[in-house]
């Protein structure tokens, strides 16, 4: 189901926690809304929830108006960042809960709940208390949960901030499949620009309580538009006005055909090399270069190196 | 006295499981507060010795006092018809405080932690009021309000209706004493439990009512419970208030603390000691319940 | 917003309009009334044995309520769980049988020949019997969250015990030690079941602010009643502000 939301403002007292925010998702689509703590973007999600209600605007699920429908009849799925596991029940509980608030027969609920659990990998656990699962498990379940009541759309707040790293990639990877394989329209919100673009279909970014850009990873990337969007989307220099990507940074040993600058440091971090220049009129930055390249130039600290700049982006000074 | 800093007003704080397994001295290291062998034992000594001298000998001592002539003399003494009498208004009294109370302080916890009305410091106020009033205090208020020559004393007679001196105002007595316990333990369950898992009921499609019972209600059913328990204790116990507003009558509104003193100032030891041990034995029930539940809601209550 | 509703019709049934028939009834008669009715002799006398004897106890409470914490804490010994529980017992006993209970063994035929009745002791006696877990059961808490290393650093540094004890524990403990204090107080000033056996409430020697009360309420002198009332709640609910200032202010220093 497409969501559409319309000039939509919300206060928290003194805090403007969003200025006339308007966002359409494609029916099906999987929408990242990326932003910094306290842009808003958790506000949003809960407004499309029903959770919050905004002070002004529109929310429309499917051409329908649902501004004022409470949380229940909207037909949401929706995911906590702390999983918000029902602790008192066991996992097939908490996955059957929807269910049986509807009053569906027992053997119906125990069947869909079968079904989701080995859908979410969690097979085997049913009997098991919340208590009794690892961080990943329990967002697994909660996404299940989510799931059982066959929502239109799925909406999951930070849904892999408190787990680690590796937990981390591994439920990307994992949503991604699902998503294709469920096909429900999906909104996500994080912080994380890399989780946005290796999960998300379309990134919405939002900063100070509204919306920077919207697009597609790759459209975000090279044709950012504006500071803020570039800076937050992937590395940066920052020449005066102008901003460089570190990776479009090209370094020569031999003379001509550039700036000279000065190896400052080198970084090595694997297959990516950082190294930290300062160029002849005391400007400082770095580039990002393959470890290959590093070692073909010889790269070392105290090194003169031809540096060649690519044409630099420059964006219209707001506000 | 602000109903927001959070427990300065919790009357028996939970004796926690905790405090026995984190507490463990180093021995040997010198380096901490009285880690020393020597002050270690003399600060173990004046603490148990207060104890003793204040709470462990006199109550060893009733317990000696009331079976020193063996146990006919209890025997006769519990099953005396006041007696008898005294345990069921107590008992009566307790079965309807106690929901009404639970009830209540169920209802005001959601209220005060989650609510946004305008006043609710002044609600949380009234509530804590009990904590700094004087029992007797509390018995006066009543018959002011509800008493022949109160606000209200001309009304009520009219309609034939009695509150003082008989049992709807022991029960108000007797509820408003206990009022703060079941909210003052709901209100941290609440908070620590927070409101993520029932707005995931609500987006599952849960009703209010039905995210209450399947939600709420088992999340803080220990705090409740603990409430519960100091509730039972205290209502059974009240003294003061309910001195007043009883009357006395022997026979009709004596509860059991009120027949405890009945009886010692008749000169009836026995009888005194007697129900006394009764009400302690219960005490020591209503402690081991305590703690019990204690243990409980640190283990469930853990993430 | 029909359960808002009855929430406080029933706070107001139960505990508005008892207090504010009992401040109206304090100045029926006028404010000099009031002020003939707590001044005089005995009513003075009671208020002040109540505030006196109540000081006393926070005071002890103070430091034994702080080194039973301390031992519940810090030490080890067979038999700590129970002495553990057992602090509480005081807040599920009836006053009536904590009286009771005192007066078995300081009593008239005490097998160890202390006998407190009739005494200002008595009073004492029975005022730190039933306040006894107050400071300890807000002390211990804070304890357990008392960083060792705080005061292993300060003794590294070469401070003496007492100095660890009087510049790194007791600071910490300050706010908690206030709170007890505070719930302390409050419940001595207005203690009465624990008190009507063992004192033998002598008007001008053993008898109690709320003691008094009761008299004069048997007497159907109310608004006598109403106004050492009014004067004992104010002194209570006086006592538990400024020290929850203070111990606010405190806690903001050492957080």
């Amino acid at each position: 189901m497409a969501i559409e939301v319309r000039e939509v403002s919300k206060r928290f007292g003194e805090f403007q926690a969003l200025s006339e925010v308007s966002i359409t998702v494609a029916d099906g689509a999987l929408t990242a809304l990326l932003g910094p703590s306290g842009s808003g973007k958790s506000t949003l999600l809960r407004i499309i929830a029903g959770l919050e209600t905004p002070d002004t605007g529109m929310v429309l699920i499917d051409g329908e108006d649902v501004t004022s429908s409470p949380a229940r009849s909207r037909g949401v799925g929706f995911v906590f960042q702390h999983y918000a596991p029902f602790k008192h029940m066991t996992v097939h509980d908490n996955v059957g809960f929807g269910l049986s608030v509807r009053k569906r027969p027992k053997e119906e609920i125990r069947d869909r709940v079968s079904e989701l659990l080995s859908l979410v990998r969690l097979e085997g656990l049913a009997e098991r208390y919340p208590s009794q699962l690892s961080g990943g498990q329990q967002q697994r379940m909660a996404l299940a949960r989510a799931l059982a009541v066959q929502p239109q759309v799925l909406l999951l707040d930070e849904p892999f901030g408190a787990l680690d790293a590796q937990v981390r990639a591994e439920l990307r990877e994992w949503l991604r499949r699902l998503h294709d394989e469920i096909h429900v329209t999906t909104i996500f919100v994080t912080h994380d620009q890399e989780e946005a673009m290796e999960v998300a279909e379309q990134i919405v970014v939002m900063n100070d309580g509204r919306i920077e850009q919207s697009g597609s990873p790759r459209a975000l990337y090279e044709a950012p538009a504006n500071e803020f969007v570039m800076s937050f989307i992937g590395p940066v220099n920052r020449l005066g006005d102008a901003f460089l990507r570190p990776h479009d940074i090209q370094l020569l040993s031999e003379e001509g055909g550039g700036e000279e600058a000065l190896v400052e440091r080198v970084v090595h971090l694997g297959f990516e090399v950082r190294v930290e220049l300062k160029l002849g009129d005391g400007r400082e930055l770095w580039a990002q270069v393959t470890r290959e390249t590093a070692q073909q130039l010889e790269v070392q600290e105290g090194q003169i190196l031809t540096v060649r700049l690519p044409a630099p982006r420059v964006f219209a000074q707001a506000g | 006295m602000s109903s927001s800093s959070g427990g300065t007003l919790t009357v028996g704080a939970k004796p926690s499981g905790r405090l026995t397994r984190r507490g463990r001295a180093r021995g040997g290291e010198a380096t901490t507060l009285g880690s020393s062998r020597g002050g270690r034992l003399a600060l173990r000594t004046v603490a148990l010795g207060y104890l003793a001298v204040l709470l462990g000998a006199p109550l060893v001592m009733i317990f000696y006092r009331t079976f020193e002539h063996g146990l006919a003399p209890v025997w006769n003494a519990v099953t005396a018809p006041n007696a008898l009498h005294a345990m069921w208004l107590s008992l009566e009294i307790v079965l309807i405080v106690v929901p009404l109370n639970t009830i209540f302080g169920i209802g005001a916890a959601i209220l005060l932690e989650r609510g946004r009305m305008p006043g609710r410091t002044l609600f949380g106020l009234l509530i804590d009021m009990p904590f700094a009033i004087s029992p007797v205090v509390v018995g006066l208020a009543l018959v002011l309000v509800y008493g022949r020559a109160g606000w209200f004393g001309d009304e009520l007679a009219a309609q034939g209706i009695n509150i003082i001196f008989s049992v709807p105002g022991m029960v108000l007595a007797t509820a408003l004493v206990t009022l703060p316990f079941v909210v003052r333990e709901t209100i941290p369950v609440l908070r620590e439990m927070g409101t993520d898992s029932e707005q995931a009921a609500e987006t599952l499609g849960a009703r209010p009512w039905q995210t209450f019972w399947r939600i709420t209600l088992p999340g803080i059913r220990w705090g409740v419970g603990y409430g519960v328990v100091l509730t039972t204790a205290r209502a059974l116990g009240e003294f003061g208030a309910v001195s007043i507003v009883s009357g006395r009558i022997e026979g009709q509104t004596q509860t059991l603390p009120l027949y405890v003193q009945d009886r010692f100032e008749n000169f009836d030891t026995t009888g005194a000691y007697t129900a006394a041990v009764m009400l302690a034995v219960l005490a020591l029930i209503t402690l081991l319940a305590m703690n019990l539940l204690a243990r409980r809601a640190n283990k469930k209550g853990g993430r | 917003m029909l359960g808002r509703g009855l929430l406080v019709l029933y706070l107001s049934i139960l505990v508005l309009l008892p207090i504010a028939a009992l401040s109206s009834k304090a100045f029926s008669s006028g404010t000099n009334a009031f002020w003939h009715a707590i001044s005089s002799p005995e009513a003075w006398a009671a208020i002040k044995l109540t505030v006196i004897a109540s000081v006393i106890v926070v005071l002890v409470n103070a430091v034994f309520g702080t080194i039973i914490a301390w031992v519940l804490v810090r030490d080890e010994f067979p038999g700590k769980g129970i002495v553990n529980s057992i602090i509480d017992l005081p807040f599920a006993l009836p006053t009536i049988v904590a009286g009771l209970v005192l007066l078995s063994l300081y009593g008239k035929n005490s097998p160890v020949g202390i006998n407190v009745t009739f005494t200002r002791a008595a009073v004492v006696l029975a005022l730190l019997f039933v306040t006894l877990p107050f400071v300890v059961r807000s002390v211990q808490p804070v304890m357990i969250d008392l960083d060792r290393s705080m005061e292993e650093a300060a003794s590294s540094l070469g401070a003496s015990n007492r100095t660890v004890l009087r510049r790194i524990v007791l600071p910490t403990l300050a706010p908690a030690i206030l709170s007890g204090v505070a719930l302390s107080f409050a419940r001595a000033i207005g203690e009465y079941g624990s008190l009507v056996l063992i004192t033998g409430n002598l008007p001008f020697k053993t008898e109690a602010g709320s003691v008094y009360i009761f008299g004069q309420i048997q007497d159907e002198n109310l608004v006598a009643a109403a106004a050492v009332s009014v004067l004992l709640l104010l002194i209570a609910l006086f006592v538990l502000g400024v020290l929850n200032l203070v111990q606010r202010r405190w806690s903001r220093h050492v957080v």
